[in-house]
């Protein structure tokens, strides 16, 4: 009946945006002006005025003042909107038709452009900029009618797309234009077997393929055949060849051939691992020199790995846990909250899918540095300030509106990642033991659930798997969400419900290729046949395909048996959400989809999921020069007192210093399992090294959860970066109390252009750190993910890869929560121990983002300049290597004093070496703190410099009581320990090299340092 | 027989298990029940002896913290919610149901007008209503605009009519979680009139740990108020969330205590339904 604009502004926060209600309503002003009333504003501290659309008021301007005004672009998820319909309707009135919800900044006449422009995202986000003056209502009422224009009904097509006789030319350019992302061996492969169908491709097919076929849900690269080049030197440890089996075998030759990185350095780690955890059950093991690691476990512990959409492990009597970590990386360079948000969406579906209680999340996001001059930034590149902040609010939105604890995490910035940041996101799950069904039947029905379908996230799964350049946003605008966290978290209230009745035979999560993904991976055994013209839409006008391919979010797919139906379907619309049959599991092989009788696909599921070729990629190595060279050359002193300015400068630097600007607006209390918090201490101001949960409030048993990654170690060799990210994330795990021998680890690869032979060369070589890692350590990868063509190409053709990233997640047992350590000082007069050995490895190390570089000789030798950003400086002294066979026993002996109640305080080394751990324990735990380090474990003579800030893996500094000296000892005996000091009751760190002092900082000063440092 | 707990589920609400523990814990026993089994007619409050409302972001919190579940409770369980309460019967709304109470003029409750639980949908429109429907008191964005979790101390007035502070003679400590948790009272004589009437229950304090002693801004440190019987308490802090031993932050450097500060807010409500 009309048409009305509700402008609603705070009295208490005067530079906070106008909110506006553009309503298309069934009723007349005094019911708009009621809704305004009752809904729309907080009377208290708001004030709200309704207009019709038909004469609105020219708004009145301060001088020298401008407004933006803006809304989101049609189609995309406008939560609030949502909201508005239904408190119109619990206030009794007609149902809304359209509603759009829209802010509008006033800000100066004079701002300059950027400014403008950073108010808004016209990915996703129209606006109007309105200057005092008469026009001004008839171009606002322009504007908000454009808005509340619905899209009109279309006819749908099914197109057929020429295949059959094209050139190679005309193949690729097929791929291209239609955002395929196929090679010519894959198109050629379609090509082939629609010839054999004597027939052409539907679009839908065409689509489904790509979608199926995309290294997002095929992770081609990780199963391509690889050839590996090795140039130069190899790096391979002479002594103990079986502990670096994976790296010997990538040096045993000039080329060496493999088959699949996922099968033969990953899937079968877990495989191995298993093997000797059974055979060193008490029999000595029979085939190879595999070191004792563990007792045998006597449960089946590992429940899951690397098939469901999350690893699974047993927990305690009756349950399991699961955990998964995904990527969100290209999303959220373009539309950085919408990306984030969905993102931390897509990584609780995945636990969904496995029937569990999401429990916990992880985030770890790499940014450009946020200090970026803006002339620096290329083209279609958002700046790292930008980024950070809409990320961090993308995933502080969804998480803390689902309900799950944000409980570990880091932060990082590199220039490497300024165009193409990296968003991971990770959850735990917990559920009750064996009540995952995988039992799908023919005759099942296929059930769609949750959020509605609209032409959202078309093409995702394709987009993120090419680089992106400054025309990306312009190409693939539609491939960018945003979230609606109450529609996941109603899909998990009813989802929970559904699986303790037993409802479903099957599930899954929709997310990239949508549906076709989705019941194409379901149906896969069995076949299935979808009628697309059920999917409940969001607006009128998709086609079938767009209905088909739609990433819109919130959705998973049950196969339901036909008993169960009814009450699965009267379950959801109890709890209002939303719940349709679309089709039904068949027993023929086939994947039918049908749009209003018409066929949309009609393909054999063996060609779906097999038919593609197998990838065959290049890869050579060549070693960065001098990086590992002479290890008997010792970084020389420059004695002066450069120490402490150093440390300062360390505790400031944005990758060390306190995330607690970001972690405070994350809710980690949620669920009330959190028992060791991200920020520890008596200010809760320390670095907590890993989060503790007690998922069970019945048993005292939990769960550690960690995470180790150095994207500097990655761009000069990956191999060794992948051993030093698996003994940082297991570090971490250990150092809270978790059991290194009850610990399974999770994968994610974040790299550039797989088709480049060096990018391909450092993916090997981390995949196989992995493998070696994984059996020295005895950890089992349950799951893993890949993002590839983390690149950014300008106009010119220029590329630039992300550093080579490789994150490791740990999920560790903790025998008893009441045992768990702190990283805080604990008490004066305790002993400080350093637990490890400290070597002259300064190479990717943070003292040289602070130290000139003539401060520290040899001078470097250049990096490779395989994927070097500027950011990461030549280097000299070595890249940190770790001793796998000693550091497992680190490891389980610094448990085995946690579990025996030795250790008041454990903490382990990483980002500034021993110098920045210290200077955290102490001012966490408001005690101050005296070590002298002659007696520091080493190998050699090394520097003061090395001893302070040499990032050398598998150390711990510890805490323990004098009466618990010998214990603790004897626990480590035969492995590097040192006692350094002892807590102290003035309030600085005070640090001797014998008779020579160091460093001498106030706590107070330390912990400014560390807390100053503008982090999003 | 055990007396039962309401723990009300509703789009968004996400400390209902928090909420459900606490109670059990405290010897009680707890239901989570979704807004529409109430609304249906399957399920009635009146069965119950407590309610509470959990924390959450209650459809999306999109128009206001609390505000969408508020209007959804007034309009369709205003009649039930309203005899619950004026019953004596004990409720409590933490964090997003803090809010939501507010927000439906639960509390402060009675401050010599109407609330918007006595809408009628046919009333028309005027400053009357207008004046009506503006409460005492609201909750709204936190002054520093953050959403923020941390843990706070908090004091309970010894002068308040709640019941379920009784017996909190010293400093607690809860974890705060959330972005809306400024407590505004409409002008200076609303808030004289909470404090008079005792229905100011918790308050922020200074802490040696260098915390805001008033994390959100809120109006005279209030963290929680009552209605003016006392049965009714609205809180920011999440006392569900402290009550066990190893939730407190700082356990591990301090001697574990017997149970987390905020159990006896739970034990307190069941001894009042009881008695």
């Amino acid at each position: 009946m009309g048409q009305f604009l509700v402008s609603v502004r705070s009295r208490v926060h005067h530079t906070a945006p106008q909110l506006l209600y553009v309503l298309d309503a069934p009723f007349d002003q005094a019911a708009a002006e009621r809704l305004a009333m009752l809904l729309l504003h907080d009377p208290l501290v708001q004030s709200a005025t309704t207009e019709p659309l038909d004469r609105l008021a020219d708004l009145d301007l301060p001088a020298e003042t401008r407004a933006v005004e803006i809304a989101y672009l049609p189609g995309v998820t406008d939560n609030q909107a949502e909201s508005v319909k239904i408190g119109a309707l619990r206030l009794s009135l007609p149902p809304l038709q359209v509603v759009h919800t829209l802010r509008r900044h006033l800000i100066a006449a004079t701002s300059n452009p950027a400014a403008q422009r950073a108010l808004y995202n016209p990915l996703i986000e129209s606006h109007l900029v309105l200057e005092a003056g008469p026009a001004q209502a008839a171009q606002r009422e322009h504007f908000y009618r454009g808005l509340l224009q619905t899209p009109g009904e279309t006819s749908p097509q099914i197109a057929r797309v020429a295949l059959r006789e094209a050139d190679d030319a005309r193949l690729q350019q097929i791929s291209r234009a239609g955002i395929l992302a196929l090679d010519l061996a894959e198109m050629r492969a379609i090509q082939a077997f629609y010839r054999s169908e004597n027939r052409e491709p539907t679009d839908g097919e065409l689509e489904t393929l790509a979608q199926t076929w995309s290294e997002h849900c095929s992770h081609k690269t990780f199963k391509a055949r690889v050839r590996y080049v090795h140039k130069g030197q190899g790096s391979a440890p002479r002594d103990q060849p079986e502990l670096y089996a994976a790296l010997h075998l990538l040096e045993s030759a000039p080329v060496v051939e493999i088959d699949s990185l996922i099968k033969t350095f990953l899937i079968s780690a877990t495989a191995e691992v298993l093997k000797r955890r059974t055979t060193n059950s008490g029999q000595p093991a029979t085939d190879g020199p595999a070191p004792k690691l563990h007792p045998l476990t006597p449960d089946p512990w590992i429940l899951s790995a690397f098939v469901d959409n999350a690893g699974i492990i047993a927990f305690g009597e009756a349950h399991e846990l699961s955990i998964k970590v995904e990527t969100h990386n290209h999303p959220s360079a373009l539309e950085p909250f919408g990306g984030a948000n969905t993102g931390v969406g897509g990584v609780v579906r995945d636990v969904l899918g496995v029937s569990a209680q999401p429990i916990a999340n992880t985030n770890v996001l790499c940014f450009g540095p946020l200090d970026l001059a803006l002339s620096e930034l290329a083209p279609g590149v958002l700046h790292p300030r930008t980024v950070a902040a809409g990320v961090v609010a993308g995933v502080r939105d969804y998480g803390n509106k689902l309900g799950i604890p944000m409980v570990n995490g880091a932060v990082l910035y590199e220039r490497g990642y300024t165009a193409n940041p990296l968003v991971f996101c990770g959850t735990v799950g917990l559920a009750p033991r064996g009540r995952h069904p995988r039992n799908l039947q023919p005759g099942d029905a296929c059930v769609v659930l949750g959020g509605r379908t609209g032409r959202d996230g078309i093409h995702g799964a394709t987009f993120s798997s090419e680089e992106l350049t400054n025309t990306t946003a312009q190409e693939v605008g539609s491939a960018v969400q945003i979230g609606d966290p109450i529609s996941e978290k109603k899909l998990l209230d009813v989802l929970m419900q559904a699986r303790d009745a037993g409802l479903y035979s099957a599930i899954t999560d929709c997310g990239a290729g949508g549906l076709s993904s989705a019941v194409g991976e379901m149906g896969e055994k069995t076949g299935v046949r979808v009628t697309l013209e059920a999917v409940p839409l969001k607006y009128a006008g998709l086609q079938p395909w767009e209905i088909w391919l739609s990433e819109a979010q919130e959705r998973m797919v049950l196969a339901v048996p036909p008993v169960h139906l009814p009450e699965l379907l009267g379950l959801c619309a109890g709890e209002d959400v939303e719940a349709t049959v679309i089709g039904e599991f068949s027993g023929d092989g086939r994947l039918t989809v049908t749009h209003q009788g018409a066929l949309v696909v009609d393909l054999a599921m063996a060609f779906l999921h097999d038919g593609r070729p197998q990838r065959v990629l290049e890869a050579e190595w060549r070693p960065a020069a001098g990086v590992h060279a002479d290890r008997t050359q010792i970084t020389p002193d420059k004695p002066d007192a450069s120490y402490k300015r150093h440390l300062l400068a360390l505790l400031a630097h944005p990758n060390i210093a306190s995330k607690a600007a970001i972690i405070r607006t994350y809710d980690h209390e949620v669920g009330g399992r959190t028992v060791i918090k991200p920020l520890v201490g008596v200010e809760r101001s320390g670095p907590g090294d890993a989060a503790v949960l007690r998922p069970l409030p019945s048993s005292s048993e939990g769960l550690a959860l960690g995470c180790g990654i150095n994207p500097r170690y990655g761009a000069i060799d990956p191999y060794w970066m992948a051993l030093a990210v698996v003994d940082e994330a297991l570090r971490n795990v250990v150092a809270v109390g978790g059991d290194p021998g009850r610990t399974v680890i999770l994968d994610n690869f974040c790299w550039g252009d797989p088709r480049l032979p060096d990018r391909m060369a450092g993916l090997t070589r981390a995949a196989a750190g992995c493998y070696d890692a994984a059996l020295a350590y005895g950890t089992p990868f349950v799951s893993g993910k890949d993002s590839l063509n983390n690149e950014y190409r300008d106009a010119a053709g220029n590329r630039q890869a992300i550093p080579p990233t490789l994150l490791i997640t740990a999920l560790a047992h903790v025998p008893d929560v009441q045992q768990a350590v702190t990283m805080d000082l604990k008490e004066v007069g305790n002993q400080v121990y350093l637990v490890g050995i400290t070597d002259d490895e300064l190479a990717g190390g943070h003292l040289h983002d602070v130290v000139a570089p003539s401060a520290l000789s040899p001078q470097p030798s250049a990096l490779p300049d395989v994927v070097a950003p500027p950011a990461l400086s030549p280097q000299p002294s070595a890249l940190p290597t770790v001793d796998i066979a000693m550091a497992p026993r680190i490891l389980a002996a610094v448990h085995a004093a946690i579990r025996s109640g030795l250790v008041r305080a454990c903490h382990d080394l990483s980002e500034g070496g021993l110098a920045v751990a210290a200077a955290e324990m102490a001012f966490a735990g408001g005690h101050g703190l005296a070590l002298d380090l002659a007696a520091q474990p080493t190998n050699q003579a090394l520097s003061s410099t090395a001893l302070l800030f040499a990032e050398s893996p598998t150390r711990f500094l510890v805490e323990v009581p004098p009466q618990h000296a010998a214990a603790f000892e004897s626990l480590l005996l035969g492995l590097p320990h040192a006692v350094l000091g002892v807590v102290a009751s003035s309030a600085e760190l005070v640090i001797h090299h014998g008779q020579t002092e160091l460093i001498r900082a106030p706590l107070g000063e330390l912990q400014a340092a560390w807390q100053g440092t503008t982090v999003v | 027989m055990a007396l039962k707990t309401l723990i009300l589920r509703a789009p968004g609400i996400n400390r209902d298990e928090d909420a459900a523990a606490a109670i059990e814990l405290a010897g009680g026993v707890a239901e989570r029940v979704h807004i529409n089994r109430i609304v249906e007619g399957s399920v009635r409050l009146h069965d119950y002896a407590l309610l509470i409302i959990p924390g959450g972001f209650s459809y999306g919190d999109h128009l206001g913290a609390g505000k969408l579940l508020a209007v959804d409770l007034a309009h369709r369980l205003g009649e039930q919610l309203r005899d619950f309460v004026a019953d004596g019967r004990p409720v409590i709304g933490i964090c997003n149901g803090f809010q939501v109470l507010v927000k439906a003029g639960v509390l402060p409750g009675d401050m010599n007008q109407a609330t918007p639980t006595t809408w009628n949908k046919d009333e028309p429109n005027s400053p009357a209503l207008q004046r009506r429907v503006t409460p005492a008191a609201t909750l709204t964005d936190n002054v520093h605009g953050q959403f923020e979790c941390s843990w706070a101390y908090l004091e309970a007035d010894q002068t308040s009519q709640c019941v379920f502070t009784r017996g909190i003679e010293r400093p607690i400590e809860l974890p705060i979680a959330h972005g809306e948790g400024r407590f505004v009272a409409r002008d200076a004589a609303a808030l004289s009139a909470l404090q008079a009437n005792r229905q100011v229950a918790l308050r922020y304090i200074a802490a040696a740990h260098g915390y805001p002693a008033n994390p959100n801004g809120s109006d005279d440190a209030i963290a929680g108020i009552c209605n003016a019987q006392g049965n009714v308490l609205g809180l920011m802090p999440h006392p569900e969330n402290a009550i066990l031993p190893t939730q407190h932050p700082a356990w591990t450097r301090e001697p574990l205590r017997a149970e987390g500060d905020g159990l006896v807010i739970f034990r307190n409500a069941l001894r009042y339904a009881a008695g």
